[in-house]
């Protein structure tokens, strides 16, 4: 009886360990960001930094203005959102409600497939297919730019935008939707009327989960962007965004334009941290 | 998710900085300062020379100017420097051993008909005062600029060498060499710089004052986009026994694959 208490407290132990773990390089992590970003803002000024509509980190007189970044990262993912959103959305309420169980099978099997190609892939891909096509369809000298990137993010964000919404409206009960029916709705009013509603917060969910996923990608935009520190000023512009400016100057930088990475990374994560609070505050609303 | 990656990867790199840095210390160090484009060369043979012979091995990535001011006030062994020295360097008391030459080839794409530029076209293309290939006996459309990142080493050759320093009017900023010539193959009227060992079939290197860029064009300087590799020492004053030990290994036939390995053209 003592013996096995014992055992359960280890085990209760090493459990609590693994957990401390995760908690503890969330801590860690922040703690890192924080102390390294803030030297730099305070030598460049917050406004300076956060407002500057230049960055040129390496020139004789550097100027350290992250807002063509921010501007680029907030239009990136609200562009991959409007055209990746609806498509996601649609093919969920057709998995979910229409499809017949082999081809839900098969289509869910390639979704899976989709969220499973890493970054680089589809950065390549945008880079061989989509630029050129870009280039070619719009007539301009030059395919890569804001647009490409909006194109390759909405692609990269189907699958978590498919997948969770799936969930969410298969955990619909069926008596609603019976009900709806009987009462002598067709079934596409069922579906968008009844299942949706009852689904929204999981379907906001899967949203915010596409967000984090646009905003938080650096290797595919990298590739198809251009990554040139300009204004988005148009969708055919050649810009950088605030993951690609931390990691492509990261490798050679020092001083205080490294410092300024550390801070561009502070921002970006602050950026996700409060995009995630909003969300959380409307789906808790939702739901009351 | 990925920008967890990202972070994690960055803090870890951060953390070895210091580390790498201080490794070595122990029996004996030869002590290096200078040119950061002369980083990816020097790194690999410190890491041949550590394991070769057992000794340490230090780099302080500063720039030509400051290892060169090092080298003469006798603050490091040897000083690095990515260009020739001048003459009143030279008078200064310090003398100059080219280690490497670093060449780049300007790439365009295949079907482009232009095949020869000069180096003043070469610059007027990058700061945007020639827009068009007619210009230069090309088709007529627009040139399409692609270059690196701010802080590569290629970007610093190229801008140095062609006068061009943050005047270049890039339209893709890539973040590597395979990169570059990727975009280059797909854009027919794309033109890109890239080291020379790295240039592949997909793409046309084009002659610069009729001279293509070969080893032993860079070698012997008829071909233009190139700057030599330089090892900075003092005139007359004796290297400590490490220093010339390792002085020794860098310039010696058995270091030019490490050398070649790194993108340059050895000297030997």
């Amino acid at each position: 009886m003592k013996k096995s208490r014992m055992t359960e407290r280890i085990v209760a132990g090493v459990f609590l360990l693994m957990g401390l773990v995760t908690v503890g390089c969330v801590l860690l992590i922040t703690a890192y960001l924080v102390a390294s970003g803030i030297p730099a803002i305070r030598q460049i000024g917050l406004v300076d930094f956060l407002f500057g509509k230049e960055w040129a980190s390496t020139a004789a007189e550097p100027k350290y203005g992250i807002l063509p970044f921010l501007l680029t990262s907030i239009y990136g993912t609200c562009g991959a959102l409007v055209l990746g959103v609806p498509v996601g959305f649609l093919t969920a309420v057709y998995l979910s409600k229409m499809a017949s169980p082999r081809v839900k099978r098969t289509m869910q099997s390639a979704v899976g497939l989709l969220a499973g190609i890493p970054s680089v892939v589809y950065g390549l891909v945008g880079m061989l297919v989509l630029v050129p096509a870009i280039r070619k369809t719009f007539g301009i000298p030059d395919g890569s730019g804001l647009l490409a990137a909006i194109v390759v993010l909405a692609v990269m964000i189907l699958p978590s935008v498919i997948k969770m919404s799936v969930t969410a409206l298969d955990a619909v009960p069926k008596e609603y939707e019976d009900a709806s029916l009987a009462l002598g709705a067709t079934p596409a009013e069922t579906w968008f009327r009844v299942s949706v509603p009852a689904a929204k917060s999981g379907i906001a969910a899967s949203v915010v989960l596409g967000v984090g996923r646009a905003i938080g990608e650096a290797m595919a935009v990298m590739m198809v962007a251009g990554n040139v520190p300009n204004m988005p000023h148009s969708l055919f512009d050649s810009v950088r965004f605030l993951t690609t400016a931390v990691s492509s100057e990261m490798s050679y930088s020092s001083g205080l334009q490294q410092q300024a990475l550390f801070s561009i990374a502070l921002v970006l994560f602050l950026f996700i941290l409060l995009i995630n609070a909003t969300l959380n505050f409307f789906l808790k609303r939702g739901n009351d | 998710m990925n920008f967890k990656k990202v972070i994690l990867s960055v803090a870890a790199v951060a953390l070895t900085v210091p580390f790498t840095f201080a490794l070595g210390a122990k029996g004996g160090s030869v002590s290096t300062d200078g040119s950061t484009s002369m980083e990816k060369v020097i790194g690999a043979l410190g890491e041949a020379f550590e394991e070769e012979t057992g000794l340490g091995f230090t780099y302080n990535p500063t720039g030509s100017g400051s290892g060169i001011t090092a080298a003469r006030e006798g603050r490091c062994d040897i000083g690095l420097s990515s260009r020739a020295l001048k003459e009143e360097e030279k008078a200064s008391g310090l003398k100059e051993t080219v280690l490497a030459y670093d060449g780049i080839a300007i790439v365009v794409h295949p079907e482009n008909p232009v095949a020869d530029l000069s180096v003043e076209q070469i610059a007027k293309i990058y700061t945007g005062e020639i827009e068009n290939w007619s210009a230069v006996g090309g088709n007529d459309a627009a040139i399409v600029l692609i270059g690196r990142e701010a802080g590569s080493g290629t970007r610093d050759g190229f801008e140095s060498i062609t006068g061009t320093k943050d005047a270049c009017k890039y339209r893709q900023e890539l973040t590597s060499t395979g990169d570059v010539i990727t975009a280059v193959s797909q854009n027919p009227n794309a033109i890109g710089y890239a080291s020379a060992a790295s240039v592949k079939a997909t793409v046309k290197a084009l002659t610069v004052g009729g001279v293509a860029p070969t080893d032993e064009a860079i070698k012997d300087g008829s071909y233009l986009v190139q700057r030599p590799f330089v090892l900075v020492t003092a005139e007359g004053k004796e290297l400590s026994e490490v220093a010339q030990r390792f002085f020794d290994f860098v310039t010696s036939e058995a270091a030019a694959p490490v050398i070649a390995a790194a993108g340059v053209v050895p000297a030997k």
